[in-house]
């Protein structure tokens, strides 16, 4: 990092069309060759100050200067041009067409009238190439794994000569291995000169890799401090104005009976491959059992089965008090008492065209204490709507808001907050802290230890170790779709043995996983 | 049998070749509006507007090409409206084509009484049409020859714009942002697109074929123009852009499909058939095969594994 000041933007304050102040006076100063995090909790106002800095949104009042020269950045165009790139907190993608296509869309090689496709192949390599980026250029980016989305992404970036990077929560969506190859990456890119703006919730991450962060809170600058002189506490009481306990209570395990069952379980993709094989596992009221996994060993698709949203599948799966004669949907599921926070919010978790209030009801609008007659009674509704935006502490000004315009993790809290509230007999948790502050990722660990105390099955899906390992009682790991290893408990459990597993270097026998299934 | 000899005869495919011309320059105006992300219902208005346009003109000037421009002209300004609604007015699209169509069928005919007096048909006026192309070499090919050659020359702009078409979509770079402000707009603006700019630029297009479509109605197919003239072929074309998976070859395959039953149609007007029996036809094939591809799509991938997940389980 050298003390060269890059970018600076000073006393920047956005009041969004509906009223809400998404930045007060916000302040940032980056250097060249420097990582530079931007923290804050959800709704802070990151993405909104960086979309800003990208020439989407535009600041009320405040002043940007690249630099030493003041700017006025209008549209992305103008912020490309001016050497800075973003890459998004959800991707912007054209899922139908190849690499090369998404990368070079808008400065297309020409030869003749032709677009020259050898031409925009070789940049594409050569690009990839210098920053050790290894995509394939021809794929369709719908076939892609979500981390080579994202090296798409940066790429798309990096192409377009970017010299100031802003990666928006890169790190929520990748596995650890994807992670510390993106890490390698952004070095090479600070010794090249580059100067990166990292948004992120995982505290030991800004900690590893940034030099400088930046802290938010409700919108307003809380300062900017060198990495080596703060401590991972430190940081985030910056960000909450409080500390942030962050080890969970369990009482002694009340195990009851079989809730879910899974036999011989196999599915099989898009492209006709296996990717769950043979998976025998039961969850049991009571129990909170992890699955952990680098991302993209079959969780993603056994979940899917389980959930109802997928019905091609071979073996048996079985809810308690599902007969067998009764339809698999996910009408009956949710009937019989299981309730699903998906891994994908935009898609399966949230309507963004609808209210908080219409989201949060649309598990249970049918419900008797929800109506009068054929009317929905309003006032119930209003009152558990106000109730549940407290309790999950989503940020916003009213229950009408539509969630499109809740920051990412806001949108997640209306998810949890809908699916953990009503009787249930299983939750299905699929990354249920992805995009989520500390303070209420430690809220919905609480939530979901809790439900394991009154007697509800928890299956934990997340990609996450430590948070797998926090609130799990029992674990099992999936490697290539099938089961690598089950801990009945995890308490003797060390990271690096999880680890092994999870990169298949280590395997257990067939005997072992057997614990899974009684 | 009788009605398989309709198949023997090389005039059934010249005029299979003929009707499904006008499917071809709707169902290219379809599948490129379609790929810069906005749906042109408005196609079979373009074409009714675009086959008066072309017989006035080429009455009025006594030249059919310029009648051609004038239909071409009528179709991108349509085209252009519809856009224009959609981009800037954030209307709905099949709201604005609905409102065009009814608006086409209508000032059809009310232009046509004012310039002939008659609201059926333009035969007071005498327009010239375009004329018929014949290839020496291709009298010498037996019965194929005979298929193609001496065809109105649309109908040999209609095939070979088929490829262009092809060419313009997937190999340049104004077709590759047509097709990405289709898929995701979001993404072709992140890089720079001019988001509205291309859209404008396809819905053009799309407005020229669909006026390309109109003139061959009335200065090639027929040579007047008649009330109700279009028949539904601006709609059936959106199923033929749509079975032909919106990618010009395929469209025009599956254009010329549609042309069949509509050449089938009227050939089995020869037979005792009853009418309005065969006048269905084309439609009900129109449903069913669009219907079927649909579905077939739909089910592809499941019907795959499905079949790898049973062999599994012999195992
Ligand atoms: N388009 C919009 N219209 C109105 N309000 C918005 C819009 N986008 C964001 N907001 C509001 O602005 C505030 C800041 O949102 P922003 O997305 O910047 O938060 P963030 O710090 O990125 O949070 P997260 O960590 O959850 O992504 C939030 O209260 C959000 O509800
Ligand atoms: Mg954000």
């Amino acid at each position: 990092m050298s003390n060269n000041v890059v970018l600076e933007m000073k006393n920047i304050t956005k009041i969004y069309p509906n009223g809400v102040i998404a930045n007060k006076d916000a302040n940032l100063s980056v250097r060249e060759s420097e990582i530079h995090a931007l923290l804050g909790e959800n709704g802070a106002g990151k993405t909104t100050l960086m979309k800003i800095l990208f020439g989407i949104e535009h600041y009320t009042s405040g002043e940007i200067l690249l630099n030493g020269k003041p700017i006025k950045v209008t549209s992305p165009l103008e912020a490309i041009d001016l050497g800075i790139g973003m890459v998004h907190q959800h991707f912007m993608l054209d899922e139908r067409l190849t690499v090369t296509e998404n990368i070079i869309l808008g400065m297309e090689p020409k030869k003749g009238l032709s677009l020259d496709y050898k031409k925009a192949t070789e940049m594409v390599k050569e690009v990839s190439e210098k920053y050790n980026f290894k995509v394939d250029p021809n794929k369709l980016v719908m076939d892609l794994s979500v981390g080579k989305k994202q090296k798409v992404e940066i790429l798309k970036a990096l192409i377009r000569g970017a010299k100031i990077l802003i990666l928006d929560e890169p790190t929520a969506v990748l596995t650890p291995q994807e992670t510390s190859e993106l890490f390698e990456q952004l070095e090479t890119l600070k010794k090249q000169g580059h100067s990166i703006v990292f948004i992120s919730h995982k505290l030991n991450e800004v900690k590893e890799i940034c030099d400088r962060a930046t802290v938010m809170r409700l919108g307003v600058y809380q300062g900017t401090y060198n990495i080596e002189d703060v401590t991972v506490k430190d940081l985030s009481r910056l960000m909450i104005g409080r500390d942030v306990v962050r080890s969970i209570e369990k009482k002694t395990q009340n195990l009851g009976d079989v809730v879910l069952k899974v036999d011989n379980l196999k599915v099989i993709n898009d492209e006709g491959k296996i990717v769950v094989n043979d998976v025998n596992f039961a969850v049991r009221q009571g129990q909170i059992l992890g699955i952990a996994g680098v991302e993209g060993n079959g969780q993603r698709e056994l979940i899917d089965c389980i959930t109802g949203l997928e019905t091609t599948f071979v073996g048996k799966v079985s809810l308690h008090g599902l007969e067998d004669k009764q339809e698999f949907s996910v009408k009956n599921l949710r009937l019989n008492g299981m309730n699903h926070i998906p891994e994908d919010r935009l898609v399966y978790g949230v309507s963004s065209e609808a209210s908080i209030q219409d989201n949060i009801i649309s598990n249970r609008y049918d419900q008797a204490d929800l109506n009068k007659g054929i009317f929905q009674d309003r006032k119930a509704i209003t009152t558990l709507s106000n109730e549940l935006i407290k309790q999950y502490q989503v940020k916003t000004d009213s229950k009408d808001t539509l969630v499109r315009m809740l920051s990412g993790g806001n949108m997640q809290k209306v998810v949890a907050a809908r699916e953990m509230s009503t009787d249930m007999k299983i939750l299905i948790a699929d990354q249920p802290t992805r995009g989520i502050d500390v303070g209420t990722a430690a809220f919905i660990h609480d939530k979901i230890v809790e439900l394991r105390d009154k007697g509800v099955a928890v299956l934990l899906v997340s990609a996450d170790i430590n948070e797998v390992m926090d609130v799990s009682d029992s674990l099992i790991v999936m490697y290539e779709g099938k089961i690598a290893a089950y801990f009945d408990s995890i308490k003797d459990l060390s990271q690096e043995t999880l680890g092994e597993y999870m990169l298949g270097i280590k395997k257990m026998s067939e005997e072992e996983i057997r614990g899974a299934t009684v | 049998m009788e009605l398989f000899s309709i198949f023997l005869n090389p005039g059934f495919w010249f005029s299979l070749i003929r009707s499904s011309t006008p499917l071809i320059f709707a169902g290219m105006a379809a599948l490129i509006a379609s790929r810069s992300g906005i749906t042109n219902m408005a196609i079979e208005g373009s074409m009714t507007l675009g086959a008066l346009a072309a017989v006035v003109a080429s009455w009025y000037f006594q030249n059919a090409w310029l009648g051609l421009l004038a239909a071409v002209l009528v179709g991108i300004t349509i085209a252009l409206f519809l856009a224009y609604f959609k981009l800037k007015m954030m209307a709905d699209e099949i709201l604005v084509a609905i409102a065009l169509n009814l608006f086409a069928t209508g000032a059809s005919i009310f232009i046509l009484f004012l310039l002939t007096g008659d609201k059926s048909n333009s035969s007071a006026l005498n327009s010239l049409v375009l004329p018929t192309v014949s290839f020496a070499f291709l009298n010498n090919i037996p019965f194929i020859g005979q298929v193609i050659n001496g065809q109105n020359i649309l109908v040999y702009v209609a095939f070979i714009s088929t490829f262009i078409l092809n060419y313009f979509l997937f190999k340049t770079p104004m077709g590759l942002r047509i097709r990405s402000v289709g898929g995701n707009e979001h993404a072709a603006e992140s890089v720079g697109v001019y988001v509205h700019k291309t859209k404008y630029i396809g819905l053009a297009i799309s407005g020229m074929f669909a006026g390309l479509g109109g003139a061959f109605m009335s200065l090639g197919y027929m040579s007047l123009f008649t009330r109700g003239m279009v028949a539904g072929r601006g709609f059936i074309a959106i199923a033929a852009a749509n079975v032909g998976g919106r990618s010009p070859i395929p469209t025009m395959f599956s254009a010329m499909l549609f042309g069949f039953f509509d050449n089938l149609g009227n050939n089995l007007q020869q037979f005792k058939v009853i009418n309005e029996f065969v006048f269905m036809i084309p439609y009900i094939a129109t449903i069913i095969m669009f219907a079927f591809s649909s579905y077939r799509r739909m089910t592809e991938k499941k019907r795959l594994n499905k079949k790898i997940l049973a062999s599994q389980k012999a195992e």
